[in-house]
């Protein structure tokens, strides 16, 4: 029961922010100088002035505010989220066109930054002082201070061109003839290395580093000392007792990261030419294509919404006292 | 062209490549074969009936064929067009069609289609000059289109190219939608040209085929053409240079150039761009302040050294331009005023104009940029007028639409600026010297220059039937408007074609990749 009504209370906010967040965008995107009829006349190398008038006219960018966003705002209701501006084409379907290939590499990257990040952060809780837990703070903080744009270049320029093992741009070979399905699964992973080890490199940081300290600050507890004098071993006492109680900061920050599917990869994906939502995102707002842009924002917010909702969940099922409230 | 090739090592390699070259001139072209060539950004559509640039320009000029193609010298060569003819008043141009044309789906090209095509362009292309004077065209039989004009408009034959006039299949887009946002632009799209769409992927590719029913005897030669969108100059220069690649066109970056020029297997070249004819410019607004006088402008071209832009910005990549028109061009004249570096000079104009230096300094004045590619040659500006006493403020835009915007109402001082011919200096170069175009919104007359005898002299050009008073009349056009100028030209935009050993017949004529490719091959 206690269940389903925070579920319900978190739709009902869930339908609030999604509204909000379509107003607020809407009046941003409208509030710009320019628009989609400028962005026009740079890709065709100039317009004559009616041309770009008419294209004013076709897209309702001649209606005034109001009228414009509450076309908009009927159509987002009836699940309709319009055609792109600058592609001409439904911002659905370019928008699940590029979803799974930024699915395939955000789920990589946070599920190989989750372990090997938990990983590094034990070992260096293990032993505070030590070589490993020095190297793993280094790690963690190149990982973490350099830019993802830089490390994914110098990443092509050692992987991809003076040792060749990795393709430099996109997410499968369309040259491979009649390529069977085991095939192209290999292509694509292969594709998917170095992008997905960019992405993830940023979060690794994250995850070791608030793995270390929360590990420290469990295994310095009582009940360790308890777990201890009860003869347990070393291996149970850390992997039982000790990360368990100390993953719940990891989830939560791996939650909250995951929200930021569009966000943290567009970089990657623009270096990488990955074709996701990220780099789309990126030419619509380059392109002023609200329509997209919107249509992406209002996805971004759902997805945001979704994650908080399966963190708490995954939250409540691994720290007892979130169940009760008491915490 | 050639003197761009500056280290010792390029050298060698481009004596290489004249070898090789000259071997691959003697070879039959190879059929078969994939093409993996490279686009930076992703087209907005394929029809370049309705979508002007030279990022639909690649994929357009191979899915649709046009009337006329162009040698490296300018001269028109049969296309769709088997021969054409200009009628002794100029008024009338005749284009007797190929009989054995064939779009796509197998029907025959018409003069209908070209009819059909005339009049879509008219309406919708963003270029309304282009094809302005044509009042209508007349179908006598299925392969002849006689093209009637309002007044003589030898612009048109330029116009009749791949990059400007697409034949499209009146049978597709003659269905009542708008041809602006027909769903055929994208998907499933049936063209005249040497190859068809296989798919079209936003943000990944476009992938071409072979049609086999081609109209010109024997082409194409190549297969199937991977044309990879890949956005990030370095990713696309490793592309290159591992091999990923074997084609592109319009890299424009000196450093990626330079870098790529000294790769073994790689030619690197920047002909083939003379129609596109991409400039860049300094731009005045000459309608306010100090930079209505002319001797502002003047004293201001003489602080900027051209030669500092050229070896330390464009790295000698680029080549000089000394007014409107492309150093390509047969119009393009050498012999006008220009401006050495002179601050002495400077400043005497300056103080002749009445803008002696007071407290340090002569004038404040801004300059915009649109684009973060050229913020060096803005800060440059701001740095060499400093030495004259002028100061400057650089004024960056977030993006494009809010330099546009700025630009369009004339809502500036000085701003940098890329502007490209396309073609015929009627198409791209009047639009910015013509006092009827003033602030028209970006690439109009945003200098909001007027003078009635550039008017005049550009209204005659524009009718001038006979190439050699055409060529005088552009002349004394680029005379004038180098003595005035509205705007200081400093290079042509470095535009180069990468291509690898592998590459035969590269789009080396003038209109780089907005031409078709149906002569390329690979070479076994």
């Amino acid at each position: 029961m206690n269940l389903l009504r925070s579920i319900l209370i978190r739709i009902a906010y869930a339908v609030a922010l999604l509204i909000a967040v379509i107003v607020l965008n809407f009046t941003m995107m409208y509030l710009a100088p320019g628009d989609v009829a400028d962005t026009i006349a740079q890709a065709s190398g100039g317009a004559d002035p009616e041309v770009m008038e008419a294209i004013r006219r076709e897209y309702g960018l001649d209606q005034p505010f109001i009228i414009q966003l509450g076309t908009y705002v009927g159509k987002v209701l009836q699940l309709d989220l319009g055609y792109s501006f600058f592609y001409n084409q439904p911002v659905m379907q370019l928008m699940l066109d590029r979803l799974p290939a930024t699915l395939l590499l955000v789920l990589t990257a946070q599920i190989v930054a989750l372990i090997v990040g938990v990983l590094l952060g034990v070992i260096s809780a293990r032993n505070p002082n030590g070589i490993s837990s020095h190297f793993v703070t280094l790690f963690a903080l190149f990982g973490y201070s350099a830019p993802v744009f830089w490390t994914g270049i110098l990443l092509l320029i050692a992987f991809s061109l003076l040792v060749p093992l990795f393709p430099v741009a996109g997410m499968r070979d369309v040259t491979l003839e009649d390529p069977s399905f085991f095939t192209q699964v290999v292509d694509v992973l292969h594709h998917l290395v170095l992008p997905a080890f960019t992405l993830a490199s940023i979060f690794l940081a994250l995850y070791s580093r608030l793995c270390r300290a929360a590990m420290l600050e469990v295994l310095g507890s009582d009940y360790i000392r308890t777990a201890k004098a009860k003869g347990l071993s070393d291996r149970q006492i850390v992997y039982k007792h000790g990360l368990k109680n100390a993953l719940s900061p990891v989830v939560t920050l791996a939650g909250l990261q995951f929200s930021a599917v569009v966000s943290g990869a567009v970089l990657v994906e623009t270096v990488f030419s990955w074709p996701g939502l990220g780099t789309l995102a990126l030419q619509a707002i380059i392109a002023r294509d609200t329509p997209v842009i919107l249509g992406i924002l209002f996805f971004s917010a759902l997805v945001v919404i979704m994650v908080n909702l399966i963190t708490d969940l995954v939250l409540r099922t691994i720290d007892p006292r979130i169940r009760t409230g008491s915490a | 062209m050639n003197a761009i090739f500056k280290s010792g090592l390029a050298m060698l390699a481009a004596g290489t490549m004249l070898a090789t070259g000259t071997i691959a001139l003697a070879e039959e072209p190879v059929k078969g074969g994939t093409l993996v060539t490279v686009m930076g950004s992703n087209p907005r559509n394929l029809n370049p009936a309705v979508q002007s640039g030279i990022v639909t320009g690649f994929p357009g000029a191979q899915l649709f064929a046009a009337p006329l193609r162009y040698d490296e010298d300018w001269t028109p060569q049969p296309y769709l067009a088997e021969s054409w003819e200009v009628s002794e008043d100029g008024l009338s141009v005749t284009l007797n069609l190929r009989k054995n044309a064939v779009f796509h789906d197998g029907a025959p090209i018409t003069s209908k289609d070209v009819a059909f095509s005339v009049d879509v362009i008219k309406e919708h292309h963003p270029f309304k000059g282009m094809f302005a004077p044509v009042e209508s065209v007349e179908t006598p039989d299925d392969h002849t289109a006689i093209l009637k004009l309002s007044q003589p408009h030898p612009a048109l034959m330029l116009a009749m190219s791949s990059q400007l006039m697409a034949i499209i299949p009146q049978h597709i887009y003659g269905d009542g939608q708008n041809p602006k946002q027909h769903p055929r632009n994208n998907t499933d799209v049936v063209g005249s040209g040497p190859f068809k769409l296989v798919e079209f992927k936003n943000g990944e590719h476009v992938i071409l085929e072979r049609h086999d029913d081609y109209f010109m005897e024997g082409l194409p030669h190549l297969d199937r053409i991977v044309m990879r969108i890949i956005t990030d100059p370095t990713a696309r220069a490793i592309a290159y240079e591992n091999g990923e690649v074997a084609f592109g066109a319009f890299e424009s970056l000196p450093r990626i150039i330079n870098r790529l020029k000294n790769v073994d297997g790689l030619t690197v070249t920047p002909e083939g761009y003379g129609a596109i004819g991409p400039l860049d410019w300094l731009a005045f607004n000459t309608t306010k302040g100090p930079l209505a006088d002319v001797r502002v402008r003047q004293a201001i071209a003489h602080a900027v050294d051209k030669n500092f832009i050229h070896k330390a910005l464009m790295l000698g990549t680029a080549a000089d331009a000394k007014t409107g028109i492309h150093p390509d061009s047969p119009f393009y004249e050498a012999d006008v005023p220009d401006y050495p570096l002179d601050l002495d000079k400077a400043a005497a104009l300056l103080d002749e104009a009445g803008y002696p230096v007071t407290d340090g300094s002569r004038m404040s004045l801004t300059i915009d940029f649109g684009w973060p590619g050229v913020k060096p040659q803005v800060e440059y500006v701001k740095a060499a007028l400093k030495k004259v006493n002028i100061d400057v403020e650089v004024v960056a835009s977030a993006d494009f639409p809010t330099w546009a915007g700025k630009m369009g109402k004339m809502d500036f001082d000085m701003s940098w600026d890329t502007v490209f011919n396309w073609g015929d200096p009627v198409i791209g170069v009047h639009r910015t010297y013509v006092s009827d175009n003033i602030a028209k919104g970006v690439w109009s007359n945003t200098q909001g220059y007027a003078n009635p005898k550039v008017d005049e002299i550009l209204a005659a050009a524009g009718k001038e039937g006979d190439p050699e008073k055409r060529k005088a009349l552009y002349s004394e056009f680029q005379k004038i408007v180098a003595e005035e100028l509205p705007v200081y030209w400093t290079n042509a935009l470095p535009y180069h074609t990468v291509y690898s050993d592998k590459i035969g017949n590269p789009p080396l004529g003038i209109w780089a990749t907005s031409s078709p490719i149906d002569n390329m091959y690979l070479k076994p």
